[in-house]
């Protein structure tokens, strides 16, 4: 028997968890396939699809399909739609699953069960996976998963995603090869005694008739909510929160950066050594080593502030935040809806441009998606953090690090600016639409550390792909532009200013010399327009090339505080606050939106903003006597 | 289009008195969802309520409100919390447990 059921469904089988927003599916799916994961995009969108490696206790695998979580089988937004293409097998590229796992919130049954009984309709196998099993019972529910199985039709197991054996009934149940049957369920359907019920009078009944059908109050969850939604706390301790996030972003990263710049250093000497003088080692030491590790320093910075994001989204907070932040919000025409998707922009724009497929309004999704770029994104650090160590004094004001407070300042003036655009758009393109919220609030939890060191893992994993990537190849670019062609015999200046780049440096920086960037910053910016943070390895770059002695990253800082004004890197500041300088997110915009345009009018309308507010910043700066 | 759709969503006058919509009620108070009216500017709402718990003869209770002005709301309905906007709550007329709270 198991022998011909192999047969029929060769390993390749495909099981896919389906459930509610806040069910614990992630959790869940985390727990099943460990790190076995391979993150992705569904064809043709930018929806992040997540899929992995289940290994059974016999040895057979299952490749196990994380689908977006949704509250029924009528999509609201993009993401919810792809679930319900998947089951409906319409998605494009992706074979309809063999088994659904309809991941239940065990504390939740009521909601969470309608869309069992929809997907049970849909005709595909399916089984009921209770999670949150030890949260209903210490709430004092009596689960019966054989009972509620025999109610369903369709096998129940109890799940705890959060405890190291928790999944096991689940891993079980995968094992028999019955349930994978698409015409046979498991155990005879009973014939519910009222079929034309509405779906959720059904789930009354069986709720009645388990005596799971009373409403336990949240104690725990009411207690911190009466203090965090508080109409006066609340909003303090979110701006209380958001600070303290950015000063330990600066504090908490000095040590791991030093430590990263003294082996950038050691590394850049040992290889030095070893070669001989000319161009190989120019371009090992110069190109290589000083262009890549003057951004690998900024990892640890990149992993704090991810850290922060994704302990505040497990624990629950960031819809509460979002709903502090609905009224600020509406007053730009945009809801508390959009926060999450802006929030995560603070790491990164391309997955915060992906977040805002839960945005049901058009409208409202492409104005979230147009002023995305202006939340400062973690590769702007590497450039705020330069420019910060080299200009601003690192001492106290007021018993707040400097450094910190203005960094503070540039994320404000990212967010600031973002608000006045959305303000604009509102005053243009929207009419009084009243738009949907519904948003919920799940059950405050611990952050599990598991999740977390997931997370921050593969945002590590992200992040050096691109250092080894697209940043080590315009580094070498750069290099090579910066190298050739060799200054003629007897030449007295720099031999960078006789290179390709220089030559382009200088050009460019007719046009930006009115902002006040020299040569240098001029071709620095070139290569940043793939990527934000290759800009720093190209400053690195660029002066470790002009430099008639040694230059490493590490002696980056004090050679631009010796060269330039203050006007001129407060101007760069202003500039990075708003240029779009990143060819992933327009290619990221072009995909979501469905089109270069607005791509196009992102990048316009971004980089006049950044020329004007540079340009005002410098201006200001020289009246101030800065230059 | 069923036939109890309202332009705005109102008391009809031959309620109850005890029947309310949702955005009038006081904090911290249990109700119980009486049905969930259509808004003709936002069609879909009707059905997305439904789908995330706002069904006949659910408990909810509105436990607190933004600020300024009291929107959005913070509702718990079954056993979920939901932040809602004004409007949406509005289109929910709930009527008091007359003891079948649980």
């Amino acid at each position: 028997m198991t022998e011909a059921v192999i047969h029929l469904h060769p390993p390749g089988r495909l099981a896919a968890l389906v459930g509610n927003p806040n069910a614990g599916k992630t959790a869940l799916f985390n727990r099943l396939t460990g790190s076995n994961q391979k993150v992705a995009n569904y064809a043709g969108v930018t929806i992040e699809r997540k899929e992995g490696k289940l290994a059974l206790p016999s040895g057979k695998t299952v490749r196990v399909l994380d689908l977006p979580g949704t509250y029924s089988l009528h999509p609201r937004s993009p993401d919810e739609r792809i679930t319900c293409d998947v089951l409906q097998g319409t998605a494009r590229g992706e074979k309809r699953p063999d088994l659904v796992v309809c991941v239940v919130d065990a504390t939740n049954l009521r909601r969470s069960l309608r869309l069992v009984l929809g997907i049970k309709r849909m005709g595909l196998p399916c089984v009921v996976a209770l999670n949150m099993a030890d949260l209903a019972e210490s709430r004092g529910m009596r689960l019966d998963p054989d009972a509620l199985a025999s109610e369903l039709g369709v096998p129940v197991v109890s799940t705890v995603a959060v405890q190291g054996d928790g999944d096991a009934a689940l891993r079980a149940l995968l094992e028999r090869p019955e349930i994978w049957q698409p015409t046979t369920t498991l155990m005879p359907v009973p014939q519910p005694p009222g079929d034309e019920l509405p779906d959720h009078e059904r789930v009354r009944q069986i709720l009645e008739r388990l005596g799971l059908d009373m409403v336990a109050p949240h104690l725990a969850s009411d207690r911190i909510d009466r203090v965090v939604l508080h109409p006066v706390i609340g909003p303090v301790l979110l701006a209380v929160l958001l600070f303290l996030v950015f000063q330990a972003v600066f504090a908490w990263a000095e040590a791991p950066k030093g430590w990263i710049e003294s082996a950038t250093a050691w590394l850049g000497n040992q290889v030095g050594a070893l070669l001989p003088e000319g161009y190989l080692r120019s371009f090992i030491t110069d190109g290589l080593i000083a262009g890549v590790g003057g951004v690998i320093v900024f990892l640890p910075q990149v992993l704090i502030l991810f850290f922060f994001i994704l302990v505040l989204e497990e624990s629950g907070y960031l819809p509460r935040a979002a709903f502090l932040l609905d009224r600020i919000m509406g007053g730009v025409g945009l809801s508390g809806r959009s926060f999450i998707p802006l929030l995560s922009s603070f790491a990164c724009a391309i997955p915060g441009i992906m977040a805002t497929r839960t945005i049901a309004n058009p409208r409202d999704r492409l104005v979230t998606i147009m002023i995305a770029p202006m939340m400062t994104c973690s590769a702007r650090l590497p450039v705020y953090a330069l420019l910060i160590g080299a200009f601003i004094p690192n001492r106290k004001l007021a018993g707040f690090e400097l450094q910190g407070l203005v960094l503070f300042a540039l994320y404000l003036a990212g967010i600031l600016g973002s608000l006045a655009v959305a303000w604009i758009l509102k005053r243009t393109t929207a009419r009084g639409l009243v738009r949907p919220l519904m948003m919920e609030l799940p059950t405050y939890h611990w952050p599990h550390l598991r999740s977390v060191a997931l997370g921050l893992w593969q945002r590590a994993e992200i992040f050096m792909r691109r250092v080894g990537t697209i940043i080590l190849v315009l580094t070498i670019a750069l290099w090579f532009l910066a190298s050739f062609p060799t200054p003629p015999e007897g030449a007295t200046r720099p031999a960078i200013e006789y290179s390709i780049a220089g030559m382009l440096g200088h050009g460019l920086s007719l046009l930006l010399a009115p902002i006040g960037f020299n040569w240098q910053i001029s071709i620095a910016l070139v290569p940043g327009l793939a990527a934000r943070e290759v800009a720093v390895s190209a400053l690195g770059t660029v002066y470790a090339l002009s430099a008639t002695g040694e230059g490493t990253a590490e002696a980056l800082s004090p050679i631009i505080a010796h060269s330039w004004s203050l006007a001129t890197a407060l101007s760069l500041l202003a500039w990075y606050v708003f240029a779009p300088q990143c060819m992933a997110t327009l290619a990221t915009v072009k995909r979501e939106t469905g089109g270069w345009k607005w791509a196009l009018v992102m990048a316009g309308y971004l980089f006049a903003l950044a020329y004007l507010a540079s340009f005002v910043t410098y201006r200001v700066a020289l009246a101030l006597g800065w230059g | 289009m069923r036939r109890d759709t309202f332009s705005t969503p109102e008391l009809p006058p031959s309620s109850a008195p005890s029947r309310l919509s949702l955005d009038g009620v006081p904090l911290g108070q249990p109700f119980v969802v009486h049905r969930v009216l259509t808004d003709p500017r936002a069609p879909e709402r009707a059905r997305q309520l439904e789908e995330i718990g706002f069904n006949p003869g659910e408990q909810v209770m509105v436990m607190t409100r933004g600020i300024p002005g009291g929107d959005p709301l913070v509702v718990r309905v079954g056993q979920s919390t939901f932040a809602l906007r004004g409007a949406e709550a509005a289109c929910i007329q709930v009527e008091g447990t007359g003891g079948r709270a649980a």
